[in-house]
């Protein structure tokens, strides 16, 4: 115990040292910041509760269990305008998870690339990719959506150039190695068609995707451990290969490729990517993987030149000095501005409307809202939606983030 | 962008709160003009002339009611609309009245307590597609791509139409009317579906009107009219019977021309008196000076000038009168008496 030569109640307390008192000034400040925020929700809340159509109508989500009485083009699971608007709903937020998984995917790679290439000795790659990202970060994403769209719509032919002629005579244009076809209309490819025991075929490939990372673990180990040098590349191909043709020839090859085919207006068959998700995704991409471009330049600028001097001397091509030391260095730097491009590509996916894709925002938020007339229900149930994905992909990207950043021992 | 229309929605809730309270006359009077919603633009119905002034149909209804309420037809603010903000801007209190190519249905009637004051266009959903398409049934479309305008009563009859014919589609959703043309010009989808007088005006103004023709099907009833918000009466009123009274001029003969001559005296047909106001207290009923009616007329003839001017056989768009016609003509077209 010490002893306690002035003890604090003796000054006692004044209503003025919550002004001038650093140390209760701030609290003073926080308390007044709460009372607003409070005072803020409550008039909204208020406002919202004085709504004569909110009053007279009631708040209730018992519309999600009508019918739907719409349809919606793009169905990852099966759907008919007789669903109900919840299943419409899922279905909205399963396109918007798809066009924003797809668009991450293929930002990362724009911008990785793109971010590595403005380093680069070359003049003229380098400025060529500095024009890149700053023509694409410096216009609004909608721009770039409705650019690409109207230029999709454009280049690509027209259907109806497809189309077998009445008078019996040949199409001016067919599908390319009978497989492909882009049109305006979407670009039609073909479909993996699984019959019988077709899905123990995409298991044994899911499971040698797995054994060739297995296989990569082990020869890393091998390595380190005891210094041999397993090979690679030739096991991991023929590991990811082999018994999936194996699997296919044993089950009776229950997997087939399904062409599309030219039925009275359209291709019938395959797979069809619509004009929509293809601005959506194409824009979505360029326009983040423009900002991941910068994240990933600076966090190459980060690492000292002394590294790349060091692995150079110790003969090393620079290729390899990307890829083993700068690289993996520069992710700690990297990681926490990606999650949130990340984000940002996931909120812009609803700007999917501008397009016509029917993503959470164009079922739920579109039309749903306006047969229904439930404005207030379904933005809240929006606005949902959107958090949880954000506070999903977060989660799951600082998981990432703490297995790459320096670990302190 | 979500959370922007939340607050909004919460700030047109506010307002909507503190406007319930008053009358939408007193307002209309106080701030001196007529908000009236239209649509983003349909030829012959509502569109921005070369000089920028609202013209068509659609648009002549607002005319008239400004008319009837302050006397000026030109006192009329234009709120353009799309088929999704149009009830949220009329609940709201943006607007005092919506005159949008929007169809009667008895949701929007209670569910989403509104009032519709009348039929000012007797309408039905059909297909429009390229000639060359080889289709002259709706029956034959199976399979076709169709472009529609998003959040209408349109999407849902599409829906229906298809599925209880057993015929699949790939819808392609677009929010404007004008947007939903281009996709269809440019061959992005092979039918385009909306009410037929609206495919007649969009195809009127195509470059090859002939290369693209209607299909014969009418797959729905399209009663279209112009309505009000829920709970306010008097301006329901007001917005009825002056729609009534276009009609009613019509039927009774008095058109734009002879109108001044008719209003200047009372004649010897008592209804016209009472509809001009040299009769009888209309006016004072609904809270209108004696003129409202005559100064509605006057504003841009009776339904018959309106409809032949904008939209008639004589126009570009070239409907006929058809179910439009006055019901001595064999239409549908009725107002109640002005008694």
């Amino acid at each position: 115990m010490t002893t306690m030569t002035d003890p604090p109640q003796a000054e006692g307390f004044r209503i003025g040292q919550l002004i001038h008192d650093t140390r209760y000034r701030s609290y003073t400040f926080q308390f007044i910041a709460l009372v607003l925020l409070i005072l803020g929700f409550s008039w909204l809340a208020y406002n919202a509760s004085q709504n004569e159509q909110l009053q007279s109508n009631g708040f209730s989500y018992e519309f999600l269990s009508a019918p739907a009485g719409y349809d919606i083009n793009q169905q990852p699971i099966p759907y008919t305008s007789q669903d109900t608007h919840l299943r419409a709903t899922v279905i909205g937020a399963i396109n918007t998870i798809i066009v924003a998984v797809l668009a991450c995917i293929t930002a990362t790679v724009f911008g990785v690339i793109a971010g590595v290439l403005r380093l680069s000795n070359n003049w003229i790659i380098s400025k060529l990719m500095a024009v890149y990202v700053e023509m694409f970060r410096n216009i609004p994403v909608l721009i770039w959506i409705i650019i690409i769209f109207t230029v999709a719509a454009n280049i690509f032919p027209p259907i109806s150039e497809f189309r077998l002629p009445r008078d019996g005579s040949d199409p001016d244009r067919t599908l390319l190695f009978g497989m492909f076809a882009a049109t305006n209309q979407g670009v039609f490819i073909p479909r993996l068609v699984f019959t019988g025991l077709g899905w123990l075929v995409a298991l044994v490939f899911l499971a040698s995707i797995a054994g060739v990372f297995g296989w990569r673990a082990h020869a890393r180990k091998k390595l380190f451990d005891e210094g041999k040098v397993v090979p690679v590349l030739l096991p991991s191909i023929a590991i990811l290969l082999l018994p999936t043709i194996v699997a296919y020839f044993i089950l009776g090859m229950p997997v087939s490729v399904e062409n599309p085919e030219m039925g009275r207006f359209r291709f019938e068959g395959g797979f069809l990517l619509r004009p929509s998700l293809i601005a959506l995704w194409f824009a979505l991409s360029i326009y983040t993987g423009a900002f991941i471009a910068e994240n990933v330049r600076a966090g190459i600028l980060a690492i000292s030149k002394g590294q790349t001097e060091a692995a150079a001397a110790l003969g090393m091509r620079p290729g390899r000095i990307m890829s083993l030391v700068v690289l993996p260095q520069a992710l700690r730097v990297i990681i926490p501005p990606l999650i949130s491009q990340y984000l940002n590509i996931t909120k812009n996916t609803s700007l999917a409307i501008a397009v016509g894709y029917m993503d959470l925002t164009g079922t739920l938020g579109g039309i749903t809202l306006n047969q229904t007339g439930r404005a207030l229900e379904c933005i809240l149930l929006l606005m949902l939606f959107y958090l949880t994905f954000s506070l999903a992909i977060s989660a799951i990207m600082n998981v990432y983030n703490n297995s790459v950043k320096l670990k302190e021992r | 962008m979500n959370k922007s229309v939340l607050l909004g929605t919460l700030a047109f809730a506010g307002l909507a709160a503190a406007g319930a309270s008053a009358a939408t006359l007193d307002d209309v009077k106080a701030r001196g003009s007529l908000n009236c919603g239209v649509t983003t633009g349909v030829p012959g119905f509502a569109e921005p002339d070369a000089d920028g002034v609202w013209q068509g149909f659609d648009v002549a209804v607002c005319r008239a009611v400004a008319a009837a309420v302050l006397g000026d037809p030109e006192a009329v603010t234009f709120v353009p609309t799309t088929g999704k903000t149009r009830f949220t801007a009329l609940a709201s209190g943006e607007i005092d009245m919506l005159a949008r190519n929007t169809t009667w249905t008895f949701s929007r009637d209670t569910d989403l307590k509104f009032d519709f004051v009348g039929v000012n266009y007797y309408d039905g959903q059909g297909f429009m597609v390229p000639t060359d398409l080889g289709v002259a049934s709706a029956t034959e479309l199976d399979g076709a791509t169709v472009c529609i305008q998003t959040g209408t009563t349109t999407e849902l009859n599409l829906a229906d139409y298809f599925r209880v014919n057993g015929m699949s589609y790939e819808p392609v959703p677009i929010e404007t009317g004008a947007e939903a043309v281009q996709q269809f010009l440019a061959g992005a989808c092979d039918v385009y579906t909306t009410d037929r007088s609206a495919l007649a005006a969009q195809r009127a103004g195509f470059e090859s009107p002939d290369s693209y023709m209607l299909l014969p099907e009418v797959v729905s009833k399209e009663p279209l009219g112009p309505l009000v918000r829920h709970g306010d009466s008097e301006w329901g009123d007001i917005v009825r019977w002056t729609l009534n009274a276009l009609i009613s001029a019509e039927e009774l003969g008095v058109t734009s021309e002879n109108i001044e001559e008719m209003a200047s005296a009372p004649g010897d047909n008592p209804e016209i008196n009472r509809l001009l106001g040299t009769e009888g207290e209309l006016g004072a009923m609904i809270g209108l000076d004696a003129a409202w009616a005559k100064n509605a007329i006057a504003a841009s003839g009776n339904f018959g000038e309106v409809f032949d001017k904008n939209i008639g056989e004589s126009t570009a768009i070239g409907l006929a009168r058809g179910l439009n016609a006055q019901y001595t003509d064999g239409g549908l077209i009725y107002s109640p008496p002005f008694r």
